[in-house]
C-alpha cells in the first residue's frame, strides 16, 4: 500500500522542483541560525542564496559525524529548546553520543515518513504492530510506533527483550506486523522453538527489519523461520531516524523519501558525486528538518541508487540494501562500536598500546564480539588466576564503556595478523 | 637464594608445548621439571631448567611470552606425610601456596618440591628454622 500517493508517485520534474525550493530554504535556514555552518560557509565564501539548481548542492562542504560530536549535545540545533519537544540520541558511548532534536513539525515529519514505511511494509489500520525496537534515547521504537501509530494500526510497544514475553505476546494479542532488528527477529524464533511455539500458527505476515546491515541469505531465513515477508527498511538517527527508506512489495531496493531527504552517492575516496546506478557512499541532505538539519551528510554507508521507476508504483528512488561502510565502525546487536574504543579500553589498563584484534561473528542469530589481546611481558603472569582477573577486567570495562558484552581471549604474541606493519584490527565473519 | 622458574603462556592449541620444548631443546636447554595448568583458552608451562638465562633468550627469541619467577624447591621427606609436613611449616607462618610441583631426583633419594609463595625468602628462613632441606639453584639445574 502507498500511504502518500501524491508525494511517492510524483513525476520527477515535479519532485526535482519541489526539492530545490525545499533545498534553497534549508541552506539559509542552517546558515542563518547554526553557528557551525555559518563560520564555515563564510570561510569557503559559499553564499546560500546563489543556490540555483540541484547540481549545486556539489559545491557545498560536508557535514560528518565528527562535527556533530563537537556540537555535543545542542550545538546543531538550529532553533532554542523551547521549540524542541523531542531528543534522541545515536547509539554511541559516553561523550561519543550524537544527539538529534526534533521540533513539532519535525515529529510530525518523522511520523509521515515512518507511515510510509509501515505501509510500505504491508502495514494498514486493521494491523496489530508488534513493536520490539528499543524504546528510548533510540530512535527505532518511537520512530515506528509514531508511524503505525498514524495509520491508524494497533501499536503494541514491546521494546526490546524479555524474548520469552514478546513470543506470548505475539501468540496472545495475535500481532500481525513484527518490528525488530533482523538479528532478534531469527533469534525470537529460535527462543519460540524452544518454548514449544510453532511461528506457523501465529498471525504474523509481515516484518520491518532495520538497525543493522543484513544479508539477502538472512532475508531467505527468515522468511522461512517466521514465516512472514520481511521487508528492509533504513534509517538514521543523525537524519531523522528510521524512515529514510524502505522495501516495498517488489523487494528491489528501498525507496527513499527524497521529498524530505536528498541523496547522492560519492566516491569516498574522492568525495566527487557519482554517477545514478554507482556504488559508494550514500550522502544525504535534510531537506525539511527544522531542528537538526544536515546538509551533506556523510552516513558513510555503501549503495547505490536506482531511478528506474518501480513496478509499486512510487517514483522515489531506489537504493540498493546497505552492502557496507566506509568506516571502520561496527554495529553490534544495534549497537555502534569503533575498534579505537575498545583499543582506549585496553590502553586504560595495560597502561600500554596493546596488540588486540575484534573478532564479530553470528552465533545462534546473534553477534557475538571476541576480542582477542596478545600477552605482552607486561601483562603475562605466571598464575592462572592473575591472568583470568585482566580477561575479566577488559571484559567488565567494555561492558560498561561500551554497553555490549564481549569474550575476551588472551593470545600469544604475533597471532594477530600484521599486513604492512598494520595489524588487522577486525574480522567480521556475520554473512552480511 | 631462590631457584628461578620459567614460565610460558601457551595458547591452547595443538602444538604449542611442543614448540616452547623444541625451541628449548635446540638452545641445548634441559628440562628439569615442567608442570602445566591450563584454561579453557590458555595455559602456562612452569619449568625448571638447567639453565635459565638461555632458556628465556630461546623462548623469547622464539617468540613466546616468558616470565621469571623466583619459587623455593625442598627436598621432601620419602614417607607418608611428608608434603604435609613441609605445608603445616608455611601454614603456621601464615605464607599461602599459590601452586606447588613435584618431580623425583635422579638420583632416587626422595621427591622435590618445587613452590611458589607470597614470600619467599621469609618461606626459605622459616623452612630452614624447622630443617627443612632447600634445594639451591645448582643443585635443582643439575640434578
Amino acid at each position: 500500500m502507498i500511504w502518500n500517493k501524491e508525494y511517492e508517485c510524483l513525476p520527477r520534474k515535479k519532485l526535482e522542483e519541489l526539492q530545490l525550493e525545499r533545498l534553497k530554504k534549508i541552506v539559509n535556514w542552517v546558515f542563518e541560525r547554526i553557528p557551525f555552518y555559518r563560520s564555515l560557509y563564510e570561510k569557503e565564501g559559499i553564499n546560500p542564496n546563489k543556490i540555483s539548481s540541484l547540481s549545486d548542492l556539489k559545491h557545498l562542504p560536508f557535514t560528518e559525524k565528527d562535527d556533530l560530536r563537537k556540537a555535543f549535545p545542542f550545538g546543531m540545533f538550529a532553533v532554542p529548546l523551547s521549540e524542541v519537544v523531542r531528543v534522541h540520541a545515536s547509539s554511541g558511548t559516553t561523550g561519543q553520543q550524537t544527539v538529534v532534536g526534533y521540533t513539532r513539525n519535525d515529529i510530525e515529519t518523522w511520523s509521515e515518513v515512518m507511515a510510509r514505511t509501515m505501509a510500505s511494509c504491508g502495514t494498514t489500520s486493521e494491523d496489530i504492530v508488534h513493536n520490539a525496537y528499543g524504546y528510548g534515547l533510540f530512535t527505532g521504537g518511537l520512530g515506528v510506533h509514531y508511524g503505525a501509530e498514524k495509520i491508524g494500526a494497533t501499536v503494541i510497544p514491546m521494546s526490546g527483550g524479555n524474548t520469552k514475553r514478546q513470543v506470548l505476546v505475539m501468540r496472545d494479542f495475535g500481532s500481525t506486523v513484527l518490528t525488530c532488528t533482523p538479528s532478534y527477529a531469527l533469534y525470537m524464533s529460535e527462543v519460540a522453538e524452544e518454548m514449544g511455539i510453532d511461528f506457523k500458527a501465529l498471525k504474523l505476515k509481515s516484518g520491518a527489519f532495520g538497525a543493522e546491515p543484513w544479508s539477502e541469505s538472512m532475508r531467505v531465513e527468515i522468511e522461512k523461520k517466521l514465516n512472514l515477508e520481511p521487508f528492509d527498511i533504513y534509517g538514521l538517527s543523525e537524519i531523522i531516524g528510521p524512515g529514510v527508506s524502505a522495501e516495498c512489495e517488489a523487494h528491489e531496493g528501498l525507496h527513499l523519501y527524497e521529498d524530505h531527504f536528498l541523496p547522492e552517492i560519492i566516491d569516498p575516496e574522492t568525495l566527487e558525486p557519482l554517477p545514478p546506478g554507482e556504488k559508494g557512499e550514500l550522502v544525504i541532505t535534510t531537506l525539511t528538518k527544522e531542528a537538526t538539519p544536515v546538509i551533506r551528510y556523510r552516513t558513510r554507508d555503501i549503495t547505490s541508487l536506482n531511478y528506474e521507476p518501480c513496478s509499486c508504483g512510487r517514483t522515489l528512488v531506489r537504493m540498493e540494501r546497505v552492502t557496507g561502510r566506509t568506516d571502520d565502525m561496527l554495529i553490534i546487536r544495534g549497537v555502534n562500536v569503533f575498534p579505537s574504543q575498545v583499543e582506549q579500553i585496553l590502553m586504560e589498563i595495560e597502561g600500554t598500546e596493546p596488540h588486540y584484534q575484534i573478532v564479530v561473528d553470528r552465533k545462534d542469530s546473534l553477534d557475538v564480539m571476541e576480542v582477542w589481546v596478545e600477552v605482552s611481558d607486561k601483562i603475562f603472569s605466571d598464575e592462572i588466576k592473575k591472568l583470568e582477573v585482566i580477561e575479566k577486567r577488559i571484559k567488565e570495562e567494555i561492558q560498561s564503556q561500551l554497553g555490549i558484552s564481549v569474550e575476551v581471549k588472551l593470545v600469544e604474541p604475533k597471532t594477530i595478523e600484521r599486513s604492512m606493519g598494520k595489524a588487522k584490527r577486525v574480522i567480521d565473519k556475520r554473512k552480511i | 637464594m631462590s631457584i628461578k622458574q620459567i614460565s610460558v603462556f601457551l595458547e591452547n592449541k595443538e602444538g604449542r608445548l611442543w614448540e616452547a620444548c623444541d625451541t628449548l631443546g635446540r638452545a641445548g636447554v634441559n628440562i628439569r621439571a615442567l608442570s602445566v595448568a591450563d584454561t579453557e583458552d590458555f595455559g602456562i608451562a612452569r619449568m625448571i631448567v638447567n639453565n635459565p638465562e638461555r632458556a628465556v633468550e630461546a623462548l623469547k627469541n622464539g617468540g613466546f611470552t616468558v616470565g621469571e619467577t623466583d619459587v623455593v624447591a625442598v627436598e621432601v621427606p620419602d614417607k607418608p606425610g611428608g608434603l604435609a609436613g613441609i605445608l603445616e611449616i608455611l601454614k603456621d607462618a601464615g605464607l599461602n601456596v599459590e601452586y606447588l610441583y613435584c618431580f623425583v631426583g635422579t638420583e632416587g633419594k626422595g621427591a622435590v618440591d618445587v613452590m611458589k609463595v607470597e614470600e619467599v625468602e621469609k618461606a626459605e628462613e622459616v623452612l630452614k628454622e624447622k630443617g627443612i632441606k632447600l634445594l639451591q639453584p645448582e643443585e635443582v639445574y643439575n640434578i
